[in-house]
């Protein structure tokens, strides 16, 4: 399975995943033998310097072992990751370090991810430390430098994460992913644990500080409103599989892939009443036991033979930037 | 204090509250957390409470239900219950009320279940409880809630525990225990949260049908402005402690007057404005929500809020009209 979606001119993507898997062992509970949960399951994806890619899905669909991997906290199966031109990530600390320098992570849950024993100053100046910035006096100016850059008061460094309020650490947690000057920040539900106002402070520090260092962003959520306002480019994912994949007003004024077209119209929004009534049946199956053919079909209202008997829908490209994986596209295309 | 207001001529109020105050008790005597809120619900009417977290919205829910707990108390106001005050009824006739004619939904229904009993007994219990029926009856009983809230199977379901279902169908049961015994009112605090956008929308129609059907008014307590002001008939929106704007579910999302509810509407990414208008900034609230005891003389916005004129940080505006319905505790409208 080797489809690109997208070809580019200039320099290579940051990341490029190609036939990514992640699968985990797992006890069933019925006698001593172990299954495969195929979490991530052929996955190819692109992020080119400086981009926003939102990937979508219900919980349990695999955004975030996909984050995971790409960040080398969970062991690939198989498949290349491919990190700022890099492939060779094995786990001797060396690499470990140069990977770290090259993609970051923001969690959801600023009260859990930052240590509550250190102050600011040792959480941010810990990773400098370690990638060899050995001045004293310069990383509590590049502390100080990146604390007003994500609008916090370089006073904050002396302080510990208690003193913060929720929005506060997620900014900590921002400067902390930042500081070692990476290419990629997965971002994991970042704004999801926080109140609406702060959610807004978050959103629009994470846009202002892409423009402004040219980071990338793997923007991982469930909030389709969020995801839509912050990406370049929206990757939707269903039971371990990319199923629709383009441009960020593709997906949203011409989203082909039924799942999409439900997740879009689950979003409450009272002045868009009129959309409103796509709903979907019944919860995403197990990613231990997928059904066969397309793994959506128990859930499709448009579903045909092909999708239940079927193969794996292939992708379909629909445009330059615009992929789907459903039977129902390539129907059309042949009766055409 | 404007005690008669347009929006609550109804005959029926399932739920009047009236002038409460609800406080912290602390070394230093009582903090005010919720003062002089007045909200009513009429029969089979579904109200929004919004606001983020700490604003007491919760808090509120908690007073209706008679489950405050030291160190937060009622020090003053009523709650009617069918005309009826429960503000300060004792612990056991609470009990009798709770599952009875109030009801309750929580946000995360893997720890508002017994994991230790079966979902069956769970729901049975309330038919035991307050319908005084036997365990054979109240096992059909059971099943036919199930069935209610569109658990396939549910004969063989009633057998399961919290632990073999999935959050969505955690969540029916949830609303099946509390619909139960056919409750007058019924106070759903954040129902979908913890749920998927997908199943989030499925749940949200269980409730509104099953509540139609019934008559049974509805407070929807929830953080998210949009799912509120799409599925309420009105909506009051809270900050710290104090209801501060009411409109009809379509007006307070089209004309929010609050400069708060102003902010929260910026706030949210809306569907298709990115199309219109491109990549604009949200719209920040600067600031934080104040904590208990914290709260200053003035309007407790006056702080965060950009309109903010010198009387708003010397008195608490009072509650008035607005023209076009709703009320409003705001110097800008007074």
């Amino acid at each position: 399975m080797t489809d690109t979606a997208t070809r580019q001119d200039g320099p290579g993507p940051v990341l490029r995943l190609q036939d990514l898997h992640v699968h985990y062992e797992v006890r069933t509970g019925q006698g001593f033998g172990q299954v495969p949960l195929k979490a991530v399951d052929g996955v190819d994806l692109q992020i080119r310097p400086g981009e926003c890619l939102g990937l979508v899905g219900e919980s349990g669909c695999g955004k975030s072992s996909l984050a995971q991997a790409v960040m080398g906290l969970v062991p690939a199966t198989s498949g290349v990751i491919e990190l700022d031109g890099r492939t060779d990530w094995d786990r001797s600390a060396a690499t470990r370090l140069a990977r770290a320098r090259t993609v970051q992570m923001v969690f959801q849950d600023p009260f859990s991810s930052l240590n509550p024993r250190q102050s600011i100053a040792t959480s941010l100046g810990g990773p400098l430390r370690l990638h060899g910035v050995t001045n004293r006096s310069e990383r509590a100016d590049r502390v100080a430098e990146m604390l007003r850059k994500v609008g916090l008061n370089p006073d904050a460094a002396r302080r510990y994460p208690h003193e913060f309020s929720g929005g506060q650490r997620q900014r900590i947690c921002i400067a902390r992913a930042l500081i070692v000057d990476p290419k990629l920040v997965v971002c994991d539900e970042p704004v999801s644990a926080l109140d609406v106002s702060i959610r807004a402070q978050i959103i629009n520090l994470l846009l202002q500080l892409k423009d402004e260092l040219g980071v990338a962003l793997l923007m991982i959520s469930h909030d389709l409103g969020v995801v839509e306002h912050m990406s370049d480019r929206i990757a939707v994912m269903y039971l371990g599989r990319i199923v629709e994949e383009g441009a960020w007003n593709a997906i949203f004024s011409d989203p082909a892939h039924p799942y999409t077209r439900t997740l879009i119209s689950a979003i409450p929004d009272p002045e868009r009443a009129d959309i409103g009534h796509e709903r979907l049946r019944g919860e995403a199956p197990s990613a231990l036991a997928p059904p066969p053919g397309c793994a959506f079909h128990p859930r499709c209202t448009q579903a045909f033979a092909p999708c239940r008997e079927g193969a794996v829908p292939a992708f379909t490209r629909l445009a330059e930037d615009h992929r789907a994986r459903c039977h129902l596209l390539t129907k059309d295309t042949e009766s055409r | 204090m404007s005690g008669t207001e347009k929006m609550t001529e109804r005959t029926e109020d399932v739920l009047r509250i009236e002038n409460l105050q609800i406080a912290l008790r602390s070394e230093h005597g009582d903090d005010p957390a919720i003062e002089a809120l007045n909200l009513s619900i009429g029969r089979g009417e579904v109200v929004g409470l919004v606001g983020e977290s700490g604003c007491g919205k919760s808090l509120t829910a908690l007073a209706v239900a008679g489950l405050l707990r030291d160190p937060m108390h009622v020090t003053g106001g009523r709650i009617l219950l069918g005309g009826e005050d429960i503000a300060h009824l004792p612990n056991r006739s609470m009990r009798s009320l709770r599952g009875n004619r109030i009801a309750m939904i929580f946000q995360e229904p893997m720890t508002a279940l017994n994991p230790l009993m079966t979902i069956g007994d769970q729901i049975g219990e309330m038919f035991v409880l307050h319908r005084g029926m036997s365990a054979g009856a109240a096992r059909k009983a059971a099943i036919a809630a199930l069935d209610q809230v569109q658990v396939p199977s549910a004969a063989r379901r009633i057998r399961e525990y919290p632990h073999q279902l999935s959050g969505g169908m955690r969540q029916r049961v949830m609303i099946a225990i509390a619909l139960a015994c056919d409750p007058e009112l019924l106070i759903a605090d954040e129902p979908t949260t913890a749920l998927d956008v997908t199943i989030q929308a499925e749940i949200l129609d269980l409730i509104l049908d099953l509540c139609r059907e019934r008559h049974t008014a509805v407070l929807m307590i929830s953080h998210d402005l949009g799912l509120v002001a799409r599925i309420c008939r009105r909506v009051a929106v809270m900050y710290a402690g104090h209801l501060i704007e009411e409109q009809a579910a379509g007006q307070i999302f089209a004309t929010p007057q609050h400069p708060y509810t102003r902010g929260l509407v910026g706030a949210l990414p809306r569907l298709g404005r990115r199309l219109v208008e491109g990549q604009q900034p949200l719209t920040e609230i600067p600031g934080v929500v104040p904590a208990i005891g914290d709260f200053g003389t003035g309007c407790r916005f006056a702080p965060r809020c950009p309109s903010a004129m010198a009387r708003c940080r010397e008195a608490v505006p009072r509650t008035t009209q607005l023209p076009q319905g709703g009320r409003i505790r705001c110097f800008l409208h007074d």
